[in-house]
């Protein structure tokens, strides 16, 4: 079993703590891993992605080719679409609606929308929004990973939940509540 | 126990080097290399990691620590080479007594630089052996082999890697930590002093060795070959030969139509694509230089061999003499593997004839997101005021150089002219200004000027240069993620000590509400013909808001 999965959104939005999730999960699962990711310039707010793989099998390429991605988790709609190449008609795609413009040329957002809701599997939701109703604003990320938490398959929400605790253990217990609060969030609106 | 570690290539190299017993790691920061000095500087107190002002006194720093019999590692990005290339190079004429190893982390695709030169060409060039690891794993178990290798033929390691392994994540197998060499420094002048007398016979030393270089590439572990076994429908199996052991095929009877030979991280890509039923003899190539014996058997076997190389195709051209003209070679030259760009499973996939899936076109409402400075950056401010007094003079060049500042090139600011090297923006507009430019307008970093501005500085002044030379100091690295910088604290003594006097080395804070200030001394220190400094000087974004994040916890 495998699954290959595309983190995506714009430098600052915390895709790389939802890496470091899955990627502790996987460990302590005992699956096999590699994660490529975007480091130096492109941080300054430009688009940023991580390829995530996850295998019961020896994983060669660091990259996933294009059409076998399984997954796109994306902080930013537009960002979503940006690696659609990469997906299948299998694939799921789930991503946050709330748009990040610091570009001038962005696109209507209407037309945006319709493009991506078209595609066969979505999983939408405004994750800002919920994080500021939930007073949880700075775990709108992992609200993301809760929704796609469903879809990961390779692993179990329980097994994520487990990872949250771990890698948020040396930030207190607060910050673990929160953040495994914010991933039931998200769990539960894709139900 | 076995412990295994999730780890970047960069981390899997340090944590390598560490385990190997290195004494010291010098470097300077740049984009893939710099996880490596930072995983040392977090990891092990007992390692001298602190970040050096250069590529060149970095690789001779290490020098110095091998010639005192101890371990010592030197990292950089690929264009970093250029810099340490004297020192490089010579350090294959002295050799070395501790292990040495050097680290250049290619960029192919140019995601963070300015080229995508291959550095294996320098190991090549200063005739030592490269080591180019395919996976994180392979990249931790070369270090010590590396170490190894280094002390036994008592030459400096060239190790070479590429964006995709520096900054990609898998588990690490990791093993028991080796004890640093004792104090032993080198007792032979005459390796070390390169006085031509002594320099021809060290010279002549080195092109000896090239025949054991040549027969621990045969024999390396690293170097194997694979025969894909297509016949087996159930699954691909597969059996791996040392390098110099002739390669056995299951087929002894028919040759195979292609065989790949692949290098690095290119044969992770190659293996992505390989599937059941597919019948390609696989060589291996993660040590240099190239086992000749193990290629040659390789093309006795197939009609036709595929290079599969990320960067540029110097296997690919090697091979095509090895086997003559006659022999049909594919790569980056034919076309077959594009000839710029890293590459991907999907163009080595093409290479090898497998067939895409069908997959959906690129999506219509994507527009690109190009990166630009933060909100509230210092460098925002420089540019706005230098944007306003350029446009008062019609013929302003305002000369850029290597560092976040370099993004004033992009939209809103659309502020520089040029950006080459590091250190460029001060030698550049001083030639240009000896052609007859005026206002010639330098701008660079603090971290850049201590890089490899200062000498170009000195040249403008003793060659009365009509220059304004603008140092943005945000008292760090900052497109690296925040290193210190080497001159912190230290510029306007820099300045002074260097022939500028007080009067036009002037200090200026970067925010909005001190704009008439900032562009008034632009203008004043234009209208001096001479040279003349005006620093900038305001923390940089991101290492601010660390501190503050810090102290919170």
């Amino acid at each position: 079993m495998k699954k290959d999965i595309i983190l995506a959104g714009v430098g600052g939005q915390g895709i790389l703590t939802i890496a470091t999730i899955i990627g502790d999960a996987a460990t302590a699962a005992n699956l096999n891993l590699k994660q490529a990711e975007v480091h130096g310039m492109s941080q300054r707010g430009g688009d940023v992605q991580s390829n995530l793989r996850l295998s019961t099998e020896t994983i060669y390429s660091d990259l996933i080719k294009q059409g076998a991605a399984d997954l796109i988790i994306s902080m930013e709609p537009m960002e979503a679409l940006r690696y659609i190449p990469y997906i299948n008609k299998d694939s799921w795609i789930v991503t946050s609606s709330h748009t990040f413009k610091n570009i001038s040329n962005y696109p209507q957002e209407e037309s945006l929308m319709e493009e991506l809701t078209n595609f066969p599997h979505v999983a939408i939701l405004p994750i800002e929004d919920v994080a500021k109703e939930n007073s949880l604003p700075k775990s709108a990320n992992v609200i993301l990973l809760g929704m796609a938490a469903k879809y990961i398959e390779i692993l179990s929400p329980e097994q994520l939940r487990e990872s949250i605790s771990r890698v948020f253990a040396s930030k207190g217990e607060k910050i673990v509540e929160a953040n495994l609060r914010a991933f039931d969030l998200g769990l539960q609106a894709v139900k | 126990m076995i412990e295994r570690k999730l780890l970047l290539g960069d981390e899997a190299i340090a944590l390598g080097a560490i385990h190997a017993g290195i004494s010291g790691v010098y470097a300077y920061p740049g984009t893939p290399s710099t996880e490596i000095t930072e995983y040392i500087q977090a990891h092990a107190p007992e390692v001298r990691s602190r970040w050096c002002t250069n590529e060149k006194t970095a690789m001779e720093a290490a020098l110095g620590m091998a010639y005192a019999g101890k371990r010592a590692l030197v990292c950089m990005k690929h264009v970093g080479m250029n810099v340490a290339a004297d020192a490089f190079i010579n350090s294959a004429i002295t050799g070395v007594n501790g292990g040495l190893v050097v680290l250049a982390a290619d960029d192919p695709s140019m995601h963070s630089s300015q080229n995508e030169q291959d550095s294996r060409f320098y190991g090549k060039f200063a005739m030592i052996p490269i080591l180019e690891p395919s996976t994180q794993q392979e990249a931790y178990d070369m270090m010590a082999y590396a170490y190894e290798l280094s002390e036994r033929l008592k030459l400096p390691i060239l190790m070479r890697v590429v964006t995709r392994l520096a900054h990609s994540r898998a588990g690490v197998v990791v093993k028991e930590p080796i004890k640093q060499n004792a104090l032993n420094p080198e007792t032979d002048r005459t390796h070390w002093v390169l006085l031509p007398v002594n320099a021809r016979r060290q010279y002549a030393s080195l092109v000896d060795k090239q025949g054991e270089l040549l027969a621990s590439s045969e024999a390396s572990p690293y170097n194997s070959c694979k025969q894909q076994i297509g016949s087996d429908k159930s699954g691909t199996t597969s059996h791996e030969n040392q390098a110099n052991i002739e390669v056995t095929t299951h087929k002894s009877s028919s040759t195979s139509p292609v065989g790949v030979i692949a290098c690095g991280i290119a044969h992770n890509y190659v293996m992505e694509n390989i599937t059941t039923g597919m019948d390609i003899p696989i060589l291996k190539i993660s040590q240099y230089p190239l086992p000749e014996t193990a290629i040659k058997s390789l093309a006795t076997q197939c009609e036709s061999l595929l290079i599969a190389e990320d960067g540029q195709p110097l296997v690919e051209e090697q091979v095509k003499s090895l086997l003559g003209t006659d022999y049909p070679i594919k790569g980056r030259l034919t076309g077959e593997l594009p000839r710029m760009g890293e590459l991907t499973p999907d163009n080595v996939g093409a290479a090898l004839g497998v067939n895409k899936e069908q997959i959906y076109a690129t999506a219509q409402n994507v527009m690109p997101r190009p990166p630009a400075l933060c909100q509230g950056c210092g460098h925002r401010d420089v540019y706005d005021a230098l944007n306003k007094v350029a446009a008062e003079y019609e013929g302003a060049r305002i000369f850029g150089d290597i560092g976040c500042y370099t993004l004033g090139a992009l939209p809103p600011f659309r502020a520089i002219d040029s950006c080459v090297d590091m250190g460029a923006s001060i030698t550049m507009a001083k030639g240009a200004a000896d052609a007859g430019v005026y206002p010639a307008i330098a701008v660079i970093g603090d971290s850049t000027f201590t890089h490899s501005g200062m000498t170009g500085l000195l040249d403008a002044i003793n060659d009365n240069a009509n220059i304004t030379v603008i140092i943005s100091d945000n008292l760090t690295t900052a497109m690296t993620g925040g290193q210190d910088s080497a001159g912190t604290n230290k510029f306007e003594a820099i300045c002074l000590g260097l022939g500028l006097t007080p009067e036009h080395v002037r200090v200026v804070v970067p925010l909005p509400k001190n704009m008439e200030e900032i562009t008034r001394v632009i203008r004043e220190e234009i209208e001096y013909k001479g040279v003349s400094v005006i620093i900038p000087r305001r923390e940089c974004m991101q290492t601010f808001q660390r501190k503050l994040r810090n102290k919170k916890k």
